[in-house]
């Protein structure tokens, strides 16, 4: 068992800062270790980078890595943080509107954006695309919680149901969207939500970087509380937490720091569900360790794919989205086969 | 003490208790009994602070619970309900541990990990320590869920008494354990513990208990040491059912004998 293997992280560690250097080693142009060494001193003493390979990797491989290992980061820890607070192992942030929401969101830009006053893009610039999105993950997702709740409780099938119902509501509205749009926007919104790493930069790096470490801090020490609700509510209140403000206050978070990252990077399916089952089948349950052994892995396996998508029909570009699917998903229906044999009371109906 | 005064409580215009008043005694082993949807569990769960919105009022040694914070009755009030399973699998010392939480702000120290350890020794669970939760039968749940409300209130507070609430707690257990799990919990009740515990077998109750609480439609309808309460009009009038009562030869209780 490797819960209690103390190189259990050190190696999680080893493993992110390996994939980290393959990630940025390796693309279209090719960055020797002596590149970096020699990009970073340059940058840090404010100077221009030195040759093509040393721009290459701080102005695009360097801000696109760090951001592909937060985001993977945010996906998985957002993944733990659902799944124990509904009890149940298939809840991902795209079940419940946040996703489609951003989609609908950045659709809007791509298709309407033609018609906006001049003084509303002049103001946003680039971040046109990722407000818009991150307005439409956080009220979509708002709206199905409303809908959800219902005396004063958030009950899981509820919300998974409404969740569906909004996932096709932002769904027909991105396709209409679509539908309308010239070419060449009907392909950004297929982009898009097919999750991208291309356009990363620096200011996306700090702007997600800073939501991530905000949530991650506030949920790590609400680690002991989110314990107690695999006992259930019943019994986390006689473990003297307050189930409801427990999960208002972590929903809100999660909310919003999933959809800060979305609204930057896309759609991306399966980390959040993934990641956390393959620890809890490495180290259990405990989200002392869970939540950060997710974002090691989350960071790690996304980075991972990322690099995969830029490598595998290079010079072209695979999204990232498809290889989290087409690797996530299979892995996902053995999870689902692994669990009907251990469905027991306190799954769905919690 | 705990006290509860007036308690009123309804869901859905639906009374579910009306005006229990009660009072429990430390050192004693208190049990409440009734038919089905009598009202056990909500009472239960108002006295120990799980339902807030009722009326009447609820004391712990004078304090009325809603003075009380949730972390601080936590530290001093335990609580094991029926069957309560886990959606997630933990090994059995996990679970245990979690009746610590209460007590330690992130980690446990070394005293948490003592009492949890003790706990388990106590409770013949040293070879499960590592098992999988989920994979243990009814009983064997049962018992490291007992094991974790032990080691939630395993010490004595400073000031004031433990309070020890058990739904059912026998349930899936089997005849030796029952017995067991009743002299364990007896002799907590005798180191300045208040204990109540709802309860469906007569017999065991009136060999266990000091005192008995009736309760039948919402309503507290007779409480006193099993030799005083029970009769066969009470347990006609509660259960409607034909009994007789005699003394059981080995252990001097009443035993009721249903017809």
């Amino acid at each position: 068992m490797l819960r209690h293997n103390k190189f259990f992280f050190p190696a999680l560690i080893a493993l992110l800062v390996i994939v980290l250097l393959w990630g940025i080693a390796f693309g279209s142009v090719h960055i020797r270790l002596q590149d970096m060494f020699s990009g970073l001193k340059h940058a840090f003493n404010g100077q221009d980078p030195a040759n093509i390979h040393e721009a290459v990797f701080i102005q695009l491989r360097l801000p696109r890595v760090i951001l592909c290992g937060i985001t993977g980061a945010i996906l998985a820890v957002s993944g733990v943080l659902m799944q124990g607070l509904f009890r149940n192992p298939i809840v991902e942030p795209g079940l419940i509107g946040t996703s489609a929401g951003a989609g609908l969101g950045a659709s809007v830009v791509f298709v309407l954006a033609p018609g906006f006053s001049p003084a509303v893009k002049e103001w946003a610039g680039t971040l046109l695309t990722p407000i818009l999105a991150f307005i439409g993950a956080m009220a979509s997702t708002i709206i199905v919680y409303s809908i959800a709740r219902n005396a004063k409780r958030i009950s899981i099938m509820s919300l998974l149901l409404v969740g569906i119902a909004m996932n096709a509501v932002c769904l027909s509205g991105i396709n209409f969207l679509a539908y309308t749009a010239r070419d060449s926007q009907a392909r950004s919104i297929t982009f898009w939500n097919m999750g991208n790493f291309s356009g990363a930069s620096w200011l996306q790096v700090v702007v997600v970087g800073i939501a991530a470490a905000v949530v991650f801090i506030i949920s790590f020490n609400y680690s002991k509380q989110l314990n107690t609700l695999l006992l259930g509510e019943e019994e986390a209140t006689y473990l003297g937490v307050d189930p409801n403000k427990l999960k208002r206050n972590i929903l809100l978070l999660n909310t919003i720091m999933v959809s800060v990252a979305t609204a930057f990077v896309g759609v991306i399916a399966f980390m959040g569900l993934i990641v956390p089952h393959m620890l809890r089948l490495m180290i259990g349950s405990d989200n002392k360790r869970l939540l950060p052994a997710s974002m090691l892995l989350g960071s790690a396996l996304l980075i991972c794919a990322d690099t995969f998508g830029r490598l595998v029909l290079a010079p072209a570009e695979v999204s990232v989205g498809i290889i989290t699917s087409l690797i996530g998903a299979p892995i996902f229906i053995i999870l689902l086969k692994r669990f009907n044999l251990l469905q027991h009371k306190g799954g769905y109906n919690a | 003490m705990l006290k509860t005064e007036n308690i009123s409580f309804s869901i859905d215009k639906k009374q579910i208790l009306k005006n229990v008043s009660a009072s429990f005694q430390p050192g004693e082993f208190n049990m409440v009994l009734g038919p089905n949807g009598s009202g056990k569990s909500s009472f239960l769960k108002i006295f120990s602070g799980e339902i807030n919105k009722f009326d009447g009022s609820v004391f712990y040694d004078d304090k009325r619970i809603k003075e009380i914070k949730k972390e601080e009755l936590a530290k001093k009030r335990a609580v094991m309900s029926q069957q309560p399973e886990l959606s997630f699998p933990l090994l059995v010392e996990e679970v245990v541990m979690m009746g610590r939480y209460p007590h330690f702000s992130f980690s446990p120290n070394k005293k948490d990990i003592a009492v949890c350890n003790e706990v388990i020794d106590k409770m013949n669970l040293s070879s499960f320590k590592e098992r999988n939760y989920l994979t243990l039968s009814g009983g064997e749940k049962q018992r490291v869920q007992f094991a974790r409300v032990l080691s939630q209130i395993w010490e004595q507070p400073e000031t004031g008494y433990r309070y020890l609430f058990l739904d059912e707690p026998l349930n899936s257990l089997d005849i030796s354990y029952q017995h067991e799990f009743l002299q364990e919990a007896a002799t907590l009740a005798k180191h300045n513990t208040v204990l109540i515990a709802i309860m469906h077998d007569i017999n065991l109750a009136a060999q266990y208990a000091d005192k008995l609480f009736f309760l039948k439609e919402g309503e507290l309808v007779k409480y006193g040491t099993p030799y005083d309460v029970l009769t066969p009009d009470l347990i006609k009038h509660v259960f409607n059912v034909n009994a007789a009562i005699i003394n059981n030869p080995v252990t001097g209780k009443p035993l009721v004998i249903y017809n």
